[in-house]
């Protein structure tokens, strides 16, 4: 197994089949009564979260809780990193407490890069700035495959922000390298520049989501900043919402089968209604359970669970 | 006073060996040496003493991570004896009391020949112009206006620096970079920011300013020299405002001629520079331009930053890179011993372009003896720790480079004698 989780990249086909059936056995364990492995007792797992994200975090924490790690909560907000210390230092302390791994979250892009130059332990990126969320990716793939059944050869449109999403690169690196292919969708402003050649050469890019709807078999939707309007990245975001927002009619457009996910936290409204939210086809919550799963897997994998 | 030396057996920009005796400053004919002290130049190449046009020498202001004096030492010991320093200190060099005090620094340094480069705006700030006749008329004679760092990015105020410069023969010496489309800029926009999920600096950003400096440059009748070109686009502005006439004249560092945004992929911030390093394509592109003669100049924008401004996030790390003392060694790998072409784009050129008469002059009998001398054989790696600058932001660590500075001449004196700075 790899040492460090940066990127959906660093993980082949055979090493990301491997968490996500890991992650199906973890699964079991969260319906018996007492919810807890042994497998890293005596292991310390570091929550270094740069970033405000309860979700993310309570995740990680819940899954290395479960397989009995010891597990230290550091946020950057009134800790030794808001009266200015470096991620080196920083990264030196948690090196000298004896971390065996660190579960970053950061609003540069490319932070845990560094980080695991200059720690021993493993590095899990929890996502950094507008560049990656392995995790994030692997419990997407985890849900796909546990509601349509496969990867390989399936079809996934994935809509919005692009440009500033670091699901989205995740998700590309990883469903490509798993067999399914992969759109992208949404107003060529938050298309990355030469985004195909960059993440992998089969990758699709459209600008018209009505098009795109009938052939998938999951629809993505990642959340759009009403920020980003100021930017002028778009006009309105009423205009956003008409052309890129996945609303009632246009999820009648979707294959019977098809499913519609969503990475949180969502902008009802904007990139979606919350009648799609909360319809049969929403896999939203189940990401949240499965995420616990998937995070365990990782931990468990890259601890030297085998 | 002066010493008089005998540097035997040197093949003078490439040439069949020669001796040069140097002597009250200049080189003499040979003859009547007795009392010379004699350097063993035998595989040695000479150049004229090279010329840097884009230098950072941090001081006022961030003296822990350079000053006039080890930027100075760093350039002796890269074969330079003349660096021109860029305005964008703490304060700004804005004010012909600023300038002056780099010029006195740089004299009493005695390394190099430091040229004060002023400041086109107050703070640079693109506001408003800087006392730039005071700045010319100053001890310091400055004759390069930069802002550089920042774009004088307003129309109308580059028209007027342009302009207003004509009176004393200056040139503004403009850092290309549309701001608006810069904005929270960290690397190269194409593919690798892409993937890396870095913010993009698109080349239409440098072209389009180069596009416009050109024009205005033409219609006012001064002349313009673009700072460290990095695009392929850019060459091709430049060799369109070259057939038209205009009166301009462009550098290319030399890590845009060697490395490429791949770099980025660790992370380090070693490879974070601005503008920031480009394609493969963009590196072949430059490399033909100043073979071409469509670059005039290699100018090293040699940057010192400290410690921590490098060993962080990516994002937060100021841009900027170490490049005196190894810039002839990249020049020399890309353009091969082409010796003369190298004396041309390292010291003739930029020396005409910063009107410092008493450089760029090949060593021979009746010229300045402010020169270098070269082992092109020599083969070297690039150690951090073993840099005369006082920061360690060389993006070449453990690199193996061509071509040792033996020695350097300033005006008779040597400022390095066996690959070391005399003072």
């Amino acid at each position: 197994m790899i040492k460090h989780l940066l990127s959906a990249a660093d993980l082949d086909a055979e090493h990301a089949t491997l968490v996500l059936d890991t992650a199906a056995e973890l699964a079991n364990l969260s319906s018996r009564e007492v919810k807890k492995l042994p497998t890293l007792r005596g292991r310390t797992v570091v929550n270094l979260f740069y970033e405000d994200s309860t979700r993310t975090r309570i995740s990680f924490e819940a899954a290395a809780k479960r397989l009995s790690a010891d597990v230290i909560n550091f946020s950057a907000k009134g800790s030794s990193v808001s009266k200015g210390e470096s991620l080196k230092d920083t990264a030196l302390t948690l090196q000298a407490m004896g971390a065996d791994a660190v579960v970053v979250r950061h609003p540069a892009s490319g932070a845990p890069h560094r980080l695991a130059q200059w720690v021993d332990g493993s590095v899990v990126n929890a996502g950094d700035g507008t560049h990656e969320h392995p995790t994030q990716a692997l419990l997407d793939a985890y849900t796909m495959r546990s509601r349509l059944g496969r990867l390989a050869g399936l079809h996934v449109a994935i809509v919005g922000d692009v440009l500033h999403s670091r699901v989205a690169r995740s998700n590309v690196l990883l469903l490509t390298t798993l067999g399914a292919k992969v759109t992208v969708v949404g107003p060529p402003t938050l298309i990355p520049v030469d985004v195909g050649p960059a993440l992998s050469p089969d990758l699709r890019v459209s600008y018209d989501l009505d098009a795109v709807l009938p052939e998938v078999d999951v629809v993505m939707m990642l959340r759009v900043q009403r920020e980003r309007m100021n930017d002028s990245y778009f006009p309105s975001t009423r205009e956003y919402a008409r052309r890129y927002g996945l609303d009632v009619a246009r999820m009648r457009r979707l294959p019977e089968h098809a499913i519609v996910m969503h990475p949180g936290p969502m902008v009802r409204g904007m990139e979606i209604t919350p009648e799609v939210a909360d319809s049969a086809r929403s896999t939203i919550v189940e990401q949240v359970t499965n995420g616990v799963s998937v995070r365990m897997a990782v931990l468990y994998l890259l601890l030297g669970g085998k | 006073m002066s010493s008089t030396y005998l540097v035997k057996g040197v093949s003078v920009l490439g040439a069949e060996p020669t001796d040069l005796l140097i002597r009250d400053g200049i080189v003499a004919s040979v003859g009547g040496a007795r009392d010379a002290q004699v350097i063993d130049a035998a595989g040695l190449v000479a150049l004229p003493g090279l010329v840097d046009l884009h230098t950072h020498l941090r001081e006022p202001g961030r003296e822990d991570a350079e000053t006039v004096e080890t930027g100075s030492r760093a350039a002796a010991l890269g074969g330079y004896t003349a660096v021109c320093a860029m305005a964008n200190t703490s304060p700004v060099a804005d004010t012909a009391g600023v300038v002056e005090q780099v010029w006195r620094l740089g004299r009493e340094a005695g390394l190099v020949d430091v040229q004060p480069i002023g400041a086109v705006t107050v703070g640079l700030a693109g506001e408003r112009l800087a006392e730039l006749g005071a700045m010319a008329d100053s001890a310091a004679k400055v004759r390069i206006f930069s802002d550089d760092g920042h774009c004088v990015s307003d129309a109308r105020l580059m028209r007027r620096a342009l302009e207003y410069v004509k009176a004393f023969d200056g040139v503004i010496a403009q850092h290309a970079e549309e701001p608006r489309l810069t904005e929270g800029a960290q690397m190269h926009e194409g593919e690798v920011s892409a993937r890396l999920g870095l913010t993009g600096w698109p080349a239409v950003a440098e072209e389009a300013i180069i596009a416009r400096d050109a024009l205005l440059a033409g219609h006012v009748g001064a002349r313009l020299h673009v700072c460290h070109v990095s695009t392929a686009g850019s060459v091709d502005v430049i060799r369109q405002a070259k057939a038209a006439g205009v009166r301009v004249t462009a550098e290319v560092t030399p890590h845009h001629l060697l490395l490429t945004d791949e770099r980025a992929t660790s992370y380090d911030p070693v490879f974070k520079v601005n503008p920031p390093l480009r394609t493969q394509a963009d590196v072949a592109a430059l490399r033909a331009g100043l073979a071409e003669g469509l670059i005039d100049i290699v100018a090293t924008d040699h940057a010192p930053h400290a410690v921590e401004d490098k060993e962080c996030e990516w994002a937060y790390a100021r841009p900027g890179m170490l490049g005196l003392e190894t810039a002839l060694s990249i020049v020399l790998d890309v353009l091969g011993p082409q010796w003369d072409l190298i004396a041309d784009r390292m010291s003739r050129a930029p020396a005409r372009i910063a009107g410092l008469s008493e450089h760029g002059h090949t060593p021979a009998p009746g010229a300045p003896a402010t020169f270098t001398l070269v082992d092109p054989a020599a083969r070297w790696e690039v150690d951090p720790t073993g840099s005369a600058s006082r920061s360690r932001n060389t993006p070449y660590a453990g690199m193996t480079l061509p071509g040792r500075i033996v020695a350097t001449f300033l005006r008779g004196e040597p400022t390095v004698l066996d690959g070391k700075a005399t003072k």
